[in-house]
């Protein structure tokens, strides 16, 4: 397994384009965190300290770093995307078949080096969460600090589901730009399934939860949009915005479902094609 | 002897289009081996398939003792494609590095084998700033990593200019002289000829011949004569059983053997009916007048 990541880490370390990538999504989210957690004067008229508004508590804060650090993933799918067209343009993949690697492996090492850097970016979250949320938190107790670190499971979850995603329509489509294209359609064929489900079902609550069980919006509903729920924390009295934000059991059992399913699917179109 | 790889009855369609029919034939440990056909012969295809990235629709293969996964067996075999495939941004050596990774290689042979290409002084440029000869010499350096059992080089001269090309041979005789295997696929006769003790000819996807080059046809060869008199010499000559056909071209004279004698005794039985030559040559046909031979026969 290491030597699949170490020689997968090669082909990503030493291009220039990755590099900047991986740098990119892991820094920006970083420092947009950071950013947002320190006191911000507009030059004497006002201050801005988002903490103040009580969303770096626990345990809010690890609904609400994670809601948007998962937006910076696109950064890294491009990479997941690139790093297959790369194979099929420069021909590596069938230099690397020929000089002994098998296509399992090859899927593998993609995969785990997906399955890393997601174990990476989630580690840098919790951590970084963590710091502020000690910083800035009105409780600090070890049963409310460490209550709701689903999320960071959740988050994990999310990006492997996505970048294996990812994985699949660049194995499919050989070509980067194309694959991201896939994504945006995917999008469109999901809300188009959630139309078709609406016309036979008749009620909106019962088609979104079909759309529940497809890719993209699976992952998006692992983590719910937390801003409704500051609000609910500002007004409790307006029980009427009360929503189900909690990250559940089968929320996830689905997206590895999913991640399952691309992977094992990348895995047969490399066995089947001719290089 | 010990074999190096088995092919059994192999078979590849693209669609409607047979590419590589019926195929069998076994590669022995020590020979030069020389796959030969015509483009679009289906010899890319059946190097494709034994080395894992072409699918076959039917039929078998096997490495070595017949034991040993595919992709394990690759690990003792170095391969050239075509093209030399390598990461553009990424040095020679980096590249190699990769290549070991891969094939569980020391480290230690990447200088070792660029010495034997003559790239180690260019081993830190970039891959995309090489020439088409360094590229491909680069591949070989790769493919010989690993101190392969067998060698495989699809066109290996395909595209290179005459300097390019030479050294590409002068390296493939170093490395056969070492007592390595190797399969070359060419379409270039001249370049067979010059290095392979076995040949494989293809037409069509199917088999014309496996076997030694020089029992490629049953011809023991042809003697080239001149001499002043030459209606004699025709006339001894078609009387002689030994000799078949005869072709009188501008005072030069070619009989074709059709048992074997050499050109020695020839000389004496010419010498004592009281001819004389002034020009005695025994040949074989070249590898291209065989090959063009058998592929028309069929």
């Amino acid at each position: 397994m290491l030597r699949l990541i170490n020689l997968e880490l090669q082909k990503l370390w030493l291009n220039r384009t990755s590099k900047v990538l991986i740098f990119v999504s892991f820094i920006l989210p970083f420092t947009v965190l950071v950013l947002s957690s320190i006191k911000i004067n507009f030059f004497g008229f006002f201050t801005l300290e988002l903490g103040e508004l009580g969303i770096f508590n626990f345990p809010i804060i690890w609904h609400i770093t994670t809601f948007f650090a998962s937006q910076f993933k696109f950064f890294f799918a491009i990479v997941v995307v690139s790093m297959i067209g790369n194979e099929y343009s420069n021909k590596t993949i069938k230099q690397n078949l020929i000089d002994g690697l098998s296509k399992k492996e090859f899927i593998l090492s993609k995969f785990y080096t997906i399955v890393f850097f997601s174990l990476v970016a989630t580690l840098l979250i919790g951590i970084a969460s963590f710091c502020i949320g000690m910083y800035y938190s009105s409780y600090t107790e070890a049963s409310i600090v460490f209550r709701e670190t689903e999320f960071l499971l959740a988050y994990f979850v999310k990006l492997v589901g996505f970048f294996s995603l990812c994985l699949f329509f660049g194995m499919l489509v050989k070509r980067s730009a194309f694959a991201l294209g896939f994504l945006f359609v995917l999008y469109i064929v999901e809300w188009l399934i959630f139309w078709g489900a609406y016309e036979v079902l008749g009620t909106a609550d019962s088609a979104f939860k079909v759309k529940n069980f497809l890719p993209l919006e699976s992952m998006y509903k692992l983590i719910d949009q937390p801003v409704q729920r500051i609000v609910m924390t500002k007004f409790p009295e307006k029980t009427e915005i009360a929503y189900d934000y909690a990250v559940h059991w089968y929320e996830i059992v689905t997206v590895i479902g999913w991640t399952a399913l691309f992977v094992f699917l990348s895995y047969r179109l490399l066995k089947k094609r001719d290089l | 002897m010990e074999q190096i790889l088995t092919i059994n009855n192999l078979t590849k369609k693209f669609g409607y289009l047979t590419a590589v029919k019926d195929l069998s034939f076994t590669i022995n440990k020590g020979n030069v081996y020389g796959i030969l056909g015509p483009n679009g012969s289906g010899k890319s295809t059946t190097l494709g398939i034994v080395l894992n990235v072409v699918n076959r629709t039917s039929g078998q293969f096997s490495w070595f003792d017949g034991k040993t996964s595919t992709h394990e067996a690759l690990k003792k075999v170095g391969a050239i494609i075509e093209r030399p495939n390598f990461y553009p941004y990424m040095t020679a050596q980096q590249n190699l590095k990769l290549v070991c990774k891969i094939k569980g290689v020391d480290y230690a042979k990447i200088d070792e084998k660029l010495e034997i290409v003559g790239l180690l002084d260019r081993k830190d440029h970039k891959f995309r700033t090489y020439s088409l000869g360094m590229k491909q010499r680069l591949a070989i350096a790769s493919a010989l990593l690993n101190d392969p059992e067998i060698l495989i080089l699809d066109e290996p001269t395909n595209g290179l200019d005459p300097q390019g090309i030479h050294q590409i041979r002068e390296i493939i005789k170093k490395i056969a002289a070492n007592g390595t295997t190797i399969l070359l696929a060419s379409h270039l006769l001249d370049e067979v000829e010059k290095v392979c003790s076995h040949v494989v000819v293809l037409r069509k996807g199917e088999k014309l011949y496996s076997g030694r080059v020089d029992e490629m046809i049953n011809s023991h060869g042809f003697f080239e004569l001149k001499t002043d008199k030459e209606d004699e010499l025709v006339k001894l000559l078609e009387s002689d059983t030994s000799f078949g056909k005869l072709k009188i071209d501008n005072g030069l004279i070619t009989a074709f053997l059709n048992q074997p004698m050499d050109a020695s005794s020839f000389n004496k039985l010419m010498f004592e009916k009281g001819i004389v030559l002034s020009h005695l040559v025994k040949r074989k046909e070249s590898l291209e007048e065989q090959f063009l031979q058998l592929t028309d026969n069929n």
